[in-house]
Order: structure tokens, then sequence, then C-alpha cells
């Protein structure tokens, strides 16, 4: 296929007498225009990278992990504080979008199958997938912001965790829908009731892809900025243990000091944002080789 | 007669029922997958619920002038959705001008162009775009994109059509600050790529290569095989592709806030600044209460409705699409 490719894309030498001119330019224009479209994806990214490393890299320091966010116009600081509120909320996040995604998935794989009920859950899952994550926000901010009285974690949390189950619910019916179905019956067959048969057996076989839709879904939001500016919004301290009031946060402190007159804040947006893209992109780059692996298989 | 069919249903009724497997574990784990995929169900529903609750109010408040009014003052609690609907148009309309040529060009590239060692790590790479976080985004435009806009763009042909009928008005830009539409709209653009042009990728491929080979052998070039033989196979996943990039340029929050200016105000210039639903939700929102927030609410509303119409459309025409 590949090869075919290369011969097809190598344009065959066409001879000149036998061509209209008018089609060898528009054949001309066509391989030059994609190539460039290409060449300006690959240099936006680039270009992006590059920023952040020599913009970050300059405000990396051990004090960067251990001190928190300054206030308004003190000196130094680091980004300890929001790191750590990063990860408490978005594994709190995880924690309540991997049982539910996984289950939704089973059902939609295993249970539901072709029934109604599962097209509709599927069809709405894919738009949920796609959903603007602002008004996750907002439903979040109505549900629990607002009843509560206070921004909180929780808040925060729950609002990650409706962003990321959509993904998990995808890769795992994939995953699961890619087990031959030979095995179900097999064990079916030695009399295992269905649940069993899900756990011990689909579940077993589809491991790896399952883990790859959770990692997918946690690149997804770790960098999501407009959900939390309504729930957790961002604090320059040390957040209580109980979650409550704003929880400091990498992409609210990113967002906010990015766009602060202190030139010490701008550093920390810098170095918050190169520690939050590099950690994406690996993420999304381990997870794309354990699925290719799968599928391979 | 009948008697006999009635002694046959009470047997029936009388047999022992057929011992189902599994106990009450079984059920259970039956009954939390089946919960689990309501939930989400209940999510979506629970989204459009609580937006439409918020805006109420305003809705109340102002009937169908909400959608129509331009105004948008805090101090005398006037409140219109015009500006920020034209901004969300203009700017997602701006960013498939950009974001689908240049999507089909990458995946006609990496399809019937790219020397097969390449194909993996250049797809790799665009695929990539898609996990740029987007206020990153955001930073790139403001602080790398737009200064170099404003210098070898906005002024150049600020100066070149100005007095100009028509184009004199729609790329003069007053103040040549980098930042507005057109800037959001090439950002857009820029975050599109990635799904419209992977989805492309993919529905190319699928096309049997018979096709393509056939064409070839006739003696056609590329660019007759893509124009004549592949787009007309994959015209409706390509048009399904593109309004799910439509979808997510409509709801796109931080980077749109970064660097679209975020002015109340209706300008016939793509260079001048403007705003989003989405980032004005975002910059006004925390700061807002009574009447204000309603009608951040029943901006969001509105954003639910044109997104979700667009989705929804757009699933319709792409079956299923790949998560990574």
């Amino acid at each position: 296929m590949d090869a075919l490719n290369t011969v097809a894309g190598a344009a065959p030498p066409l001879q000149a007498s036998r061509v209209r001119s008018g089609r060898r330019v528009a054949d001309k224009l066509l391989i030059g225009a994609s190539t460039l479209a290409t060449l300006i994806g690959i240099l936006v990214l680039g270009s992006i990278l590059a920023m952040l490393i020599i913009e970050g890299v300059k405000g990396f320091s051990p004090l960067l992990f251990t001190e928190p966010t300054p206030g308004p116009g003190s000196e130094g600081g680091g980004i300890a504080n929001a790191i750590l509120g990063s990860l408490v909320m978005t594994f709190l996040g995880i924690l309540v979008a991997t049982p539910v995604g996984v289950m939704a998935g089973t059902f939609l794989a295993e249970y539901g199958r072709n029934s109604k009920l599962a097209d509709l859950v599927r069809f709405l899952n894919d738009i949920l997938l796609s959903a603007p994550s602002i008004l996750i926000g907002l439903f979040v901010y109505t549900l629990m912001v607002r009843p509560m009285g206070s921004y909180s974690g929780w808040a925060g949390a729950v609002a990650l965790a409706i962003i990321a189950t959509p993904v998990i619910v995808r890769t795992t019916e994939d995953m699961l829908r890619l087990v031959p179905s030979t095995l179900r019956e097999a064990g079916a067959a030695l009399g295992a009731p269905p649940s069993k048969v899900i756990t011990a057996i689909t579940w077993r076989g589809a491991s790896a892809g399952i883990v790859t839709g959770i990692i997918l879904a946690l690149a997804r939001i770790a960098g999501e900025t407009a959900p939390l500016l309504f729930t957790a919004l961002n604090n320059n301290s040390w957040f209580s243990p109980n979650l409550m009031g704003g929880v400091p946060n990498l992409p609210v402190m990113i967002y906010q000091f990015a766009l602060s007159p202190y030139p010490n804040w701008q550093q920390l947006a810098w170095a918050g944002a190169l520690l939050i893209t590099i950690t994406i992109l690996a993420l999304s780059i381990v997870a794309r080789f354990v699925i290719k692996s799968e599928r391979a298989r | 007669m009948g008697a006999l069919t009635e002694q046959i249903s009470l047997t029936r009724t009388a047999a022992p029922a057929r011992r189902k497997p599994g106990g009450l574990g079984d059920q259970l784990f039956r009954a939390a997958s089946y919960a689990s995929a309501i939930l989400v169900l209940l999510v979506l529903f629970g989204i459009l619920a609580s937006i439409a609750y918020g805006g109420w109010p305003a809705f109340a408040e102002f009937g169908p002038g909400f959608i129509t009014s331009s105004a948008w003052n805090i101090g005398q609690e006037q409140y219109g959705a015009f500006v920020a609907i034209i901004g969300t148009l203009a700017s997602a309309l701006l960013a498939l001008l950009i974001g689908v040529p240049l999507s089909l060009g990458i995946a006609v590239y990496l399809t019937q162009l790219c020397p097969g060692w390449a194909r993996k790590p250049v797809s790799m790479t665009i695929e990539l775009l898609a996990s740029v976080p987007s206020i990153i985004y955001g930073m790139w435009g403001l602080f790398i994109f737009a200064p170099l806009f404003a210098r070898f763009v906005q002024v150049p042909v600020s100066n070149l059509v100005e007095g100009m009928p028509i184009v004199g008005t729609l790329f003069y830009a007053r103040v040549p600050s980098g930042v507005g539409i057109l800037t959001a709209g090439i950002i857009l653009a820029i975050m599109i790529v990635p799904f419209v042009a992977s989805i492309t990728r993919d529905m190319l491929d699928q096309i049997p290569t018979v096709l393509r080979e056939s064409a070839y052998g006739i003696g056609c070039t590329t660019w007759e095989v893509v124009r004549h033989v592949l787009v007309p196979q994959a015209s409706v996943s390509i048009i399904g592709a593109i309004m799910l990039g439509l979808g997510r340029a409509l709801g796109e929050t931080m980077a749109v806030t970064f660097v679209i200016g975020n002015a109340n105000r209706l300008s016939a210039s793509v260079f001048d600044p403007g705003s989003t639903i989405a980032s004005r939700i975002a910059n006004e929102f925390n700061e807002a209460d009574g009447l204000q927030l309603n009608s951040l609410m029943a901006l969001g509303c509105i954003l639910f409705v044109i997104t979700f119409v667009v989705l929804i459309v757009a699933r319709l025409l792409v079956r299923r699409v790949k998560v990574a």
C-alpha cells in the first residue's frame, strides 16, 4: 500500500508533448499546495514547541516545585500549589470518570449492542465528546457552585469528570468490540454468567486498550481551562484539604498570569505552560502507540 | 379444545423456571452498566436544562429582542446577543475558509504524495496539534502570531486598501495590534486542522485502491485523480468532517479569548477586535451577577443550540470517528 502510494506519488514522468499544459499546471499546483499545507502544519507545531521551550526554560528552577504562587506584586514564588491542585482535581476527575465510562462502554459493546437505547447513548456520547467545554463549566456552576455558595475543587473535579467520561466510553466500546465473540461464547459455554464473561474475558482481553482510553482522557482534561474558570477558579495560596474555595490549578494560573502585568507572574505562566504541554504531548504519544499495537493484534 | 390450551398454559407456568446463570452479583453488574449508560444521557440533558434555567430570566426580560439587540451595557442592565453571535459565526466561518483547504491539502499529501517512510511521523505530528491545550494556542496566538500578523499583514494590507470601496472597509485595521476577528479565525483554523485532516485522510484511505489505480492507469494526473475520483467518493464524509470542525470552532473558548480583542463592537473589518459567545462568557462570568449572569447563561444557551445542531448534522454524515 505504502509502496504503491510512493509510486503514484512520485508523479509518473509525463511526456511534455502528450499532456496538455493546463493539466500539468493543475497537477503541479495541487502537489505544491498540499505539500505547503503539510509544511504549515508541521511548522506551527514546531513554533509552538520552540516558543514554550525558549520562554519556559528560563523560568525553570527547583523553587518552581516547592514554592506556592506569589501574590500580586511580590517577588519570586513557584507553582507548586497549582501543580498539586491540578493533580488532585485531575485524579479525582479520572476516579469518577473511569468506572462510569468503562461501565457505559461495556453496556454499549456487550449488553446493549444493537438496542435502540445503545444507539441513542452512542450518538449522544459522540456529541458530548466534542461539546464546548465552557458549557460543561456553566452546567457544573449551576449544579454545584451556586447551591454550595462557593467555588470548590469538587466542582472542578466533576467538570473534568464530565469531559473525560465520553472519551473513556468511546475507547472502551471500541476496544471491547475488537475482542472476538468466540471468546465470549467459549466463556458462556462453560456456564459463566455474563458478568463473569465480561470481567474475566472481554475486559482482560481489552485491558491495554481501556487503559489507553483513560490515558487519553487524562491528556484531554489536564489542559482544560474554560470549565475550571467557573468551578475551581484559582488561588495564590495552598488549598485546604476540604477543597472548598478557589483551588489553585495550572491552566487557570497560566491564563491569569500570562495576561498579568508582573514579569515574574508571566515567567511562571511560561514555565507552567511548558510543563503542562510536555506532559500532555507525552501522554498522547504513549496512548497512540498502545492503541496502534492493540489494533494491530 | 379450550380446556386443552388452558391446561398447556397452566403447565407452562407451573414448570420450574430455567435457572438464570449468575446470582445477585450478575444482576448488579448489569444494572451498574445500564445506569452508567443512562447517566451519560442525563448529563447531556442536564447541561441543556441547567443553562436554559440560568438564562431564562434574560430571555423573559428581553424577549426575542435579546438575539437581535447589540447592546451590552452593564451599567444600564441592557443586554443583547447580536454582536457575540455575529462574532462567533464570523470567526468560525473564517476558520473554515482557512482551515478546510489546509486540511484537505494535508489529507491529500498524506494519502497520495507522502513517501512511505515519512507517512507515520508526519501523520503523528499533525494529530499532535489536536493535543495541544487551547490555552497554549491562545498564548502562541497572542505573543508570537499577533505581533507578526500586525507587522507583516495588517499594516501593509491596511495601507494598500485604504480608501478603496468594500475591500477598504473589510481589510482596514484602525489599530493594527494583531488581535481581532481574523486572528481568531486563523488560530481556530489551525485548531480544527488536525480533526478535519485526520478524518479526511481516513476516508481517502478507505476508497478502494483499484479505483485510484485505474484512474492513474488511463493517464490521469494526481490532480485529476483527486478531483474526479477521490473527492466524489468521500464527499459526504468530508462535509461531515468539516461540520465537526465547525462545531469545535464555534465553542472554542480560551484561544479565542486571548486573540479576539474582546470588544462589544460590530465592525465591518475583519482586522477589528470583536467577541464570541464563549469568549464573552469566559471574560465576564466570574464578576457577573444578577441579570448580567442570566444574560451570559442565555448566551450559553444560544451557543448550545448552534453547536449541537452543527454536531448532530456532522455525526449523521460521519458515522463514527476515531478518538485518537
